[in-house]
């Protein structure tokens, strides 16, 4: 399942500005120094700080999985994760899959079986079918229904959606 | 001008009939797509914040914006007071959706003012430092006490034809009873949003997240005191409608451009999911009553229904919603004495709106329900009830509103999915399974779709498109539709690609803006394609004939020997590629941009009387589904689902398959698990998909067939004969519905009819399966017998 993590926040910057810790994120093979509030999510750092806009804010509670993001290899929900918590960390987002102008294969899955109607969902399942597959838990359709289930599509693409994250996995 | 006919042979189609990815698809699985939240950030942007009422009801004693204005990054805060114009109005055709509320609050979350400051935090901190001070009064929170305080947003409607109490008084068997059909929240996954940029001479660009970009800049503009041509309204796509985005969308784009106007500054107003939910109208929730005079065959002769529908506190679209309502009250079937009385009621709750389906899902679901109960009563097999009252093809063909049936293919549809979903084996397997089982139950249910498809108001169905080819042989289309996922600007680009002989990659679609094409419709009623397709193929075939009737002078070639194909043009057998010949046409000084303009044929409907055309076609379909229920928890799965649709003749058939898959799937939340709960003071307490329950990939049926009817084909001249699809798939979601309440009948091996409200939540069934025990006299349930 997808989850926030609870690892310890680091502690406050000296000399920084009041109410702000320093830190940094790599994002997709790229180092952020960051300076920031603590309260700040991660979503909205990479949101309106990095401008990588392609996460998206569904509904900014943890219950749509829109925001799902990578970090250090595992499916995270960027709107319930606190910035401040991630130092150090190593984030991939929907931006950072495609490697050298070629699409990963779940992206290139996706196109292939439609799996998308408007696309809000998509890189929020794009990036959960990522960690689903590193780990390695689900086998089958009926396991990759459920463990997907974190991940709203309002326009019900779903049997697309379980289509190509088969295909990727290379199940029949 | 005449409608041209569809063109060309169907051999040589490059794009069209083709499952073409959808022309965002690289954009979407990349992030590179972009929403409105996802737009640069314009310089000095300002974020907005509506405060809303706390009550369902009551009147505003005091309003104090000073503690709010003096909040630290406020930059301007307005009230109904503060209006430049004083118009305070955005109600569709019908007044009665204030953008702030003057004297009176309707419903909790009715928006009361609306703050801007540097960042949303600091707006939405301000707003709630305003003091606001209501006096209560009493309020309308339910249906049954608008009806029994004649409380209506607009006047009740019947439509009548025959005697319908006379046929059921002399008719043998007779049914009565109440249904209850729970509304739906859109949840598009991209939430409300505007922008505001304000420009020269006071005029506002606004980026809107709707289905309707005219209206909005009807709105904008009247509000703000602007002339329409003022106002630009834009939209590149929106991350889902479904009707939501029909109308709802106005009091974010107008109040973030109100504060642009008051501050000089670009505004962005981006409500959060709860506030979203709060703030905005949501399919109607209904209540129907019904009474059945029918024969021992089951064949009915005549019905009697009461429709009432909780339409809020303003009229929105409720006309129009509930006499869809009505004209689907006959789903399949005909019926030969009618009455039917729809009531528009009045509740102090948010004010309802489109959604897929605007009503006629409501209306086929009373009339699906009462075939259920007669094939109950009688003992028969619903799905041999449904066959017995389908419309004829020659005789009994003529719906009550008096448009007759003229392609009903429906009796076909249905026979070949009695057969490819094993439907009589399975029937007969499941009464022997569930003879053994005594927790575990399983249903099994078939139902029909017929859809009306058009606008009602007929002046809705037009639309138009403005194309232009470069000289490099590139083209460029802007046309009045809005994309939300369905797929329109793809199947768009199709079409115009094949007019030309073009690939579907050679014409870029613009987003959509009022600055290019003027006074359009919302996209909705599914007939995003239909209109906007045609007037797209029509700008395209005045380009070709222009080109035509170029090469043919400058060739000396008959006009009838010039062939568009292959990225080519075949004139009188010598080829050229497509952009010499756009080139030779520049120079030779032919306009290489045209306007194309459509309008539906054949529809019109006098409202008052109910009677008329006004749909151009049907789209039919049909579904099986099976479920398995627990019958000591009331909670189930949906085992299998077997669906054939018919979308004539496919532009694209993997866009039609989504829309199918997915409408299906969207219908099936609407009759199962997605409940909307108001509190005793009127407050809605499932404003997050928390207490919201969507379906999820894992609620998907375990085996899911869909198949698209591909032996169609539109006997109306509509764009390549294909059938709108966006809408009428979500009601083959109905055989869910029965097979749950099929399931529950066996509990009673068939002997008595349950009832049962929608959605059925778990807890719903498990209140019918109670009831059904208690009515069969079973006073030990068998869950005390089971522990
Ligand atoms: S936006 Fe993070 S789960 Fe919905
Ligand atoms: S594609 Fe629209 S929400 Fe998934």
């Amino acid at each position: 399942m997808i989850s926030s993590d609870d690892s310890d926040p680091p502690a406050p910057a000296s000399g920084g500005s009041a109410g702000s810790v320093s830190l940094a994120v790599m994002v997709n093979g790229t180092r952020y120094p960051l300076t920031l509030d603590p309260r700040c999510t991660l979503l909205d750092v990479l949101r309106e700080q990095l401008d990588l806009t392609g996460t998206k804010k569904g509904c900014d509670h943890g219950q749509c999985g829109a925001c799902t993001i990578l970090v250090d290899g595992r499916r995270v929900l960027a709107c319930l994760t606190l910035a401040v918590m991630k130092d150090g960390a190593n984030i991939t987002t929907i931006e950072g899959l495609a490697k050298d102008g070629v699409l990963h294969p779940l992206q290139q899955a996706f196109i292939e079986h439609d799996a998308f109607q408007c696309g809000y969902c998509t890189p929020g399942q794009i990036c959960s079918a990522v960690g689903l597959i590193a780990e390695g838990r689900a086998q089958t359709a009926d396991e990759i229904r459920e463990s997907m289930s974190g991940n709203i599509c309002r326009c019900g693409a779903y049997p697309n959606i379980v289509a190509a994250i088969q295909q990727a996995m290379g199940l029949p | 001008m005449t409608v041209p006919r569809t063109s060309g042979s169907e051999d040589m189609l490059r794009a069209v009939r083709r499952p073409v990815p959808h022309d965002s698809a690289e954009k979407h699985v990349s992030g590179e797509a972009i929403y409105i939240d996802d737009i640069p950030e314009p310089r000095a942007l300002l974020h907005a914040y509506i405060r809303s009422s706390d009550i369902a009801h009551g009147r505003i004693k005091k309003l104090d914006l000073a503690p709010t204005r003096a909040q630290p990054g406020v930059a301007a805060a307005l009230a109904a007071a503060d209006l430049p114009t004083g118009h305070n109005d955005i109600g569709p055709g019908f007044a009665g959706d204030p953008v702030f509320a003057e004297q009176i609050v309707e419903y909790a979350g009715q928006s009361v003012f609306a703050v801007a400051a540097e960042t949303r935090e600091q707006a939405r901190a301000a707003a709630m430092q305003a003091v606001v001070e209501y006096e209560e009064l009493p309020a309308i929170l339910t249906i049954e006490e608008a009806l029994a305080q004649d409380a209506q947003v607009l006047p009740t409607v019947t439509l009548m034809r025959g005697d319908a109490d006379k046929s059921i008084a002399k008719a043998p068997r007779r049914i009565s009873g109440r249904l209850a059909i729970g509304g739906q929240d859109h949840f598009y996954l991209e939430g409300q949003i505007a922008m505001a940029v304000p420009g020269e001479d006071g005029d506002m660009l606004v980026y809107s997240s709707t289905q309707h970009p005219s209206e909005i800049q009807h709105h904008v503009a009247h509000i703000l005191g602007l002339d329409a041509n003022g106002v630009t309204v834009e939209t590149r796509r929106m991350g889902g409608g479904f009707g939501g985005k029909e109308t709802q969308g106005a009091l974010f784009a107008v109040v973030a451009a109100l504060l642009a106007q008051k501050t000089g500054r670009p505004v962005k107003l981006r409500p959060d999911r709860d506030d979203d939910m709060i703030l905005t109208g949501k399919r109607h929730d209904f209540i129907a009553d019904y009474v059945v005079g029918f024969d021992e065959e089951g064949r009915i002769h005549g019905v009697d229904f009461m429709l009432a529908s909780r339409c809020g506190m303003s009229p929105d679209l409720s006309g129009p919603v509930n006499d869809r309502a009505i004209f689907h009250a006959d789903n399949a079937y005909f019926l030969p004495h009618v009455r039917i009385v729809s009531h528009r009621s009045k509740t102090h709750t948010v004010s309802n709106t489109a959604f897929r389906g605007f009503g006629g899902p409501q209306g086929m679901m009373v009339i699906e329900y009462a075939i259920d109960e007669i094939a109950r009563t009688l003992g028969i097999d619903p799905l041999t009830v449904r066959k017995r009252n389908l419309y004829g093809k020659r005789d009994r063909n003529v719906t009550p509103y008096t448009m007759k049936v003229e392609d009903n293919i429906l009796a076909k549809i249905i026979g070949e999915l009695e057969r490819t979903s094993e439907y009589w084996q399975r029937r007969k397997a499941i009464t022997a399974w569930n003879a053994t089982s005594p927790f575990l139950k399983r249903g099994l249910a078939l139902t029909p779709v017929k859809f009306g498809i058009a606008f009602t108001a007929t002046h809705f169905n037009q639309a138009g498109a403005l194309l232009l080819v470069y000289t490099d042989g590139s083209l460029k289309l802007n046309h009045g539709g809005t994309e939300m996922g369905q797929g329109l600007n793809t199947k768009v680009a199709q079409i115009v690609a094949d007019e030309f002989g073009l690939d579907f990659e050679d014409v870029k679609i613009t987003p959509t803006t009022t600055g290019k094409v003027p006074n359009t419709s919302a996209t909705a009623a599914s007939s995003g394609t239909d209109l906007n397709g045609r007037a797209s193929l029509i700008a395209a075939r005045t380009i070709k004939e222009r080109l035509i009737k170029f090469a043919a002078a400058h060739f000396h070639v008959a006009p009838g020997k010039i062939v568009f194909a292959n990225r080519e043009v075949s004139i009188g057998g010598e080829k050229m590629a497509f952009v010499e010949l756009v080139n030779l046409a520049y120079k030779a000084r032919v306009s290489l941009s045209a306007t194309g303009y459509f309008a539906t044929p054949k529809v019109a409907y006098d409202p008052t009387t109910m009677r008329g055309r006004p749909f151009l076609y049907f789209a039919y379909g049909a579904a099986a589904s099976e479920v398995l229920v627990d019958t000591l928890t009331g909670e189930y799965k949906v085992e299998r689902v077997d669906l054939l649709h018919d979308v004539g003749k496919s532009i694209n058939p993997a866009i039609d398959m989504g829309q199918i898959e997915g409408g299906f799937i969207q219908g099936m939340g609407w009759l199962t698990s997605e409940e909307l709960y108001w509190d005793a003071k009127g407050r809605l307490q499932t404003h997050a998909p928390s207490t919201y329950k969507i379906p999820a990939c894992s609620d998907l049926p375990r085996q899911f067939n869909a198949r698209i009817a591909d032996w169609s084909r539109n006997r109306e001249d509509v764009v390549y004969r294909s059938k709108a699809v966006g809408e009428p798939p979500l009601m083959l979601a109905i055989s869910v519905f029965h097979a749950i309440k099929d399931a529950i009948a066996a509990v009673g091996q068939y002997q008595i009819s349950p009832q049962l409200d929608a959605p059925a939540t778990p807890e719903r069934v498990l209140n019918a399966i109670d009831a059904l025990r208690l009515r069969l006299g079973d006073h030990l349930p068998a869950r005390e017998a089971a522990e």
